[in-house]
């Protein structure tokens, strides 16, 4: 068991507010992403969760108990750092067994656990090699497994991942995944890279300015983002946010005037606004089908194909832009005339503060 | 930068006579110090003449350097070891656990070293009178200690701060405490540097010669001490002057060639990246 609580903490540097009286549930066995752009606070979060950070107001709770005034070793926590800040005079060996030796703990027992963590890390072959001589993704594994031998009841892993290259990353990635399977821990990660919080995570936790913008699973996030900030921020590319305005309200949803003159009706937010609202239309890219008929139209200005699915930019006449997710096999070109119809299913309503209508 | 084999060669020339040049007085000194006390005094011939140890078995014996040089080997490592017992903590408390004081204190240590000695002669002379610390190598060793710190406590300041937060931090989640932290990591990461700068104040200590003289008359007195004494009573003896004075430097010398390439990057830490 390990579930971690934060009750209406807060966090400043100087006269700078860096978390604003946050409050967070984490559930045991929890993989919990906290995903941000720089300067949301997630490290500081995340330090002051380890206790290398002090807590300025509110209150930490490890399995129910208080935790502001314990020690960072007595708190059942390991950390990965986005340096690795393995130790670079020991050897690997030296590196994982460090905190081990410091609490005194048997050489059997010692030898037994570091066998354990190298097997699950491949890294039995280097183990008396010391930092310098490892690649980048090796000392990654190092750095886990300086975790892993201290048994903690919850990793915290900072941008573990930031400093590999993308193809590395992509198999870390998986490799994290499954530990997260095999150790069946509560894992917290912070990184400023959505498709990492997308891929890995049982649950996003997505900040701004020290303060929790939306929490929930990744599907979650996707479909259904709380605000225009994190509809922009889940997602690449991200959504489409056209301006527009209800202008009747029907049984099943309400109708939309957009810019341009074309109309749209849409299953949402029945209830929730008003005739003569102004709104924003957020339009996830697969939302958007090149179709003759469709309310949208403009010129392309730019064909990506990825191979798989072909993202077409489109300048809208009715000015600013739109991005349409196809498949791989839709002729297009660029400077050519499109008209783009909006699928429902992929639409969110946000009002004019940027929230989330039902 | 240009490398063309002229400019090469124009920067190896002068680097050449520079050096040369600083080297001369050393040159002479020893070359001196081969010669007889006539010849020394009158030749010009810098190079031809008869050679002979007649100086150094003089200085050795005679004089008795070598309760001279035990001084200076004693006040040397007595001082660098308070030096350092007192500069790694320090340094280590502003490097990791700076204040907004920090900087201000770092540049009052350094101001210190701005004021010339001579400035506190009196109070230092009476206070050590008054301390019975006069002619006493622990007197000396104080002093040394006192004059060497804050250079040594900013070398050690600027070598730690070029040690990783995140590995100090890594220590405290793995449970080590501070002094744990001190002796499993910051002290063999930083050894290089705690090297040179125990090596910088060896030799500064070896060579001071201000407070020696002032302070030590025959039981501390060092051998830049030992090398006054032949200058002034019994008149001038260059050769034996030149052979007291090349005894004197040479094991720094020494020290300094085996030690240059840690010095080198000791001094220039920080400031070469």
């Amino acid at each position: 068991m390990a579930t971690v609580q934060l009750k209406n903490v807060c966090k400043r540097f100087g006269t700078a507010e860096i978390i604003r009286n946050l409050s967070l549930d984490l559930a045991d066995k929890e993989f919990v992403v906290f995903v941000g752009p720089s300067g949301c606070g997630k490290t500081t979060l995340l330090r002051m969760i380890a206790g290398l950070e002090e807590i300025d107001a509110g209150a930490l709770f490890i399995d129910g108990v208080r935790m502001n005034e314990t020690g960072p070793a007595d708190r059942g926590l390991a950390m990965v750092f986005q340096s690795y800040a393995l130790y670079p005079h020991m050897t690997v060996r030296q590196n994982m067994t460090f905190s081990l030796r410091l609490a005194r703990v048997p050489q059997e027992e010692r030898d037994r656990k570091i066998a354990a963590a190298a097997r699950i890390l491949h890294l039995e072959e280097y183990l008396d090699h010391k930092p310098g001589q490892l690649s980048g993704g090796q000392r990654q594994r190092v750095a886990i497994g300086r975790a892993i031998v201290r048994n903690p009841k919850v990793f915290l892993l900072d941008e573990p991942l930031s400093n590999l290259d993308a193809a590395l990353r992509g198999q870390m990635r998986g490799e994290l995944g499954r530990l997260h399977q095999d150790l069946a821990a509560t894992m917290i990660y912070v990184t400023h890279d959505q498709v990492e919080a997308m891929t890995m995570a049982d649950r996003i936790v997505v900040l701004r300015a020290g303060r929790v913008e939306q929490v929930g699973t990744p599907q979650e996030i996707y479909r259904r983002p709380a605000n225009t900030f994190v509809a922009g921020f889940i997602g690449t590319p991200p959504m489409n946010m056209l301006p527009a305005r209800i202008i009747t309200r029907e049984s099943a949803g309400v109708r939309l005037a957009l810019p341009g003159q074309s109309t749209v009706s849409l299953p949402l937010a029945s209830n929730a606004s008003n005739i003569g609202d102004a709104v924003t239309l957020g339009v996830r890219p697969e939302g958007l089908k090149p179709q003759s008929t469709g309310v949208l139209s403009g010129t392309t200005h730019l064909v990506e194909r990825l191979g798989a699915i072909t993202l077409i930019h489109v300048d809208l006449d009715s000015g600013g832009r739109a991005i349409a997710q196809v498949g791989a096999n839709e002729e297009v070109r660029t400077r050519e005339r499109i008209s783009l119809a909006i699928d429902a299913d992929h639409c969110n309503l946000f009002d004019h503060d940027g929230n989330a209508l039902p | 930068m240009r490398d063309s084999v002229t400019s090469r060669t124009l920067v190896a020339v002068l680097a050449w006579t520079i050096a040369l040049v600083m080297f001369f007085p050393i040159a002479w000194t020893i070359l001196t110090s081969l010669k007889s006390e006539g010849s020394a005094i009158e030749s010009h011939h810098l190079l031809h003449f008869r050679p002979t140890v007649e100086n150094y078995v003089e200085v050795f014996i005679g004089a008795g350097y070598l309760g001279f040089a035990v001084n200076s080997l004693l006040i040397s490592i007595g001082a660098t070891l308070f030096v350092i017992a007192l500069g790694v903590p320090c340094a280590y408390s502003m490097a990791f656990h700076p204040t907004p004081h920090t900087r201000r204190l770092l540049l009052w240590m350094l101001s210190t070293k701005m004021l010339p000695p001579v400035g506190v002669l009196m109070p230092v002379y009476i206070l050590f009178r008054a301390m019975g610390l006069l002619d006493s190598r622990s007197g000396l060793i104080l002093m040394d200690t006192l004059m060497n710190l804050p250079l040594a406590a900013w070398m050690l300041f600027t070598f730690f701060k070029e040690i990783p937060k995140d590995i100090l931090e890594a220590a405290r989640m793995d449970g080590a405490r501070w002094f744990e932290e001190i002796r499993h990591l910051l002290l063999p990461i930083a050894l290089p540097g705690i090297a040179s700068t125990s090596l910088l104040s060896l030799i500064l200590c070896w060579n001071e010669a201000f407070w020696s003289l002032t302070l030590t008359a025959s039981n501390a007195a060092p051998l830049s001490a030992f090398i006054a004494s032949f200058s002034s009573p019994e008149g001038l003896f260059f050769a034996k002057l030149s052979a007291a004075s090349t005894l004197a430097f040479a094991p720094v010398l020494a020290m300094g060639w085996i030690g240059q390439r840690r010095l080198v990057r000791g001094l220039t830490f920080g400031a070469v990246k």
